[in-house]
């Protein structure tokens, strides 16, 4: 999938992920794709629950040899 | 009708590990959009001062804490040292040691520190207020704290907190 900025959270943890997350999105424009990497097991439900209440769409999220992939779109 | 979500915070403690909770939750509270403000009262003002070297963990008299090390092979990681309280009492410099360790295993976990975590609630504009009281009962001056605190009393933090969806004490 394409995307518009990358976000590496490899080695942090709760809530540095979602924080820098934000903080990522608020430098972009509606409409625009953050792919984010993280290694902490929390952020699955923790990404899901950031878009779900935040309004930016998180298109998949996936897990791969103990790293976690998410595609957020921003609102 | 302003349908911004609210969080108020009342922090209460003095020390490195319950620092935690009220700046995890205020900065990510602020990032799911939420306003938010702390209230820090007796010891919880150590949170708010310049340095925060202040801020230590005790393993005395807290049975929940392990004790563990964070270098070395896995087998020695994995020993929990029980020290029992009367011991720790006696070691000078236990509560130092204790706090470096855990530094230590904060860093390992990729956690961040408690500077961070204060700056980062600050750039998202949480609202940091200091009970007046206590500032005068413990004898600090404002000269003490970071800039951007403001200084008020139980009825300030009412002000805000009475509007909020969530409330805690910490």
């Amino acid at each position: 999938m394409n995307f518009d900025k990358e976000l590496d959270a490899k080695g942090l943890n709760c809530p540095l992920p979602i924080l820098r997350c934000k903080k990522a999105l608020n430098d972009m424009t509606s409409g625009q794709i953050l792919r984010v990497i993280a290694t902490d097991p929390g952020s699955v439900k923790d990404f899901a629950a950031f878009a779900k209440q935040t309004g930016n769409e998180l298109l998949t999220s996936a897990e791969a040899g103990g790293e976690y992939t998410f595609f957020i779109k921003r609102k | 009708m302003d349908d911004t979500k609210k969080l108020a915070i009342i922090a209460t403690k003095g020390t490195l590990d319950w620092a935690y909770p009220p700046f995890i939750l205020a900065s990510t509270a602020a990032a799911l959009g939420y306003e938010t403000q702390i209230f820090f009262t007796f010891y919880g003002l150590q949170m708010l001062r310049k340095d925060l070297s202040c801020l230590k963990v005790s393993p005395l008299g807290n049975p929940g804490m392990p004790m563990k090390m964070p270098f070395g092979p896995k087998w020695f990681k994995d020993i929990n040292w029980n020290i029992p309280n009367a011991v720790q009492s006696l070691i000078p410099g236990y509560e130092s040691l204790a706090t470096t360790l855990m530094k230590q295993t904060i860093k390992n976990n990729g956690v961040a520190t408690i500077p961070e975590l204060r700056e980062l609630c600050q750039e998202a504009e949480v609202k940091f207020i200091a009970c007046q009281m206590t500032v005068e009962l413990f004898g600090f001056e404002h000269s003490d704290f970071i800039d951007g605190v403001e200084y008020g009393g139980a009825a300030t933090f009412f002000e805000f907190a009475g509007e909020t969806d969530i409330c805690l004490f910490i």
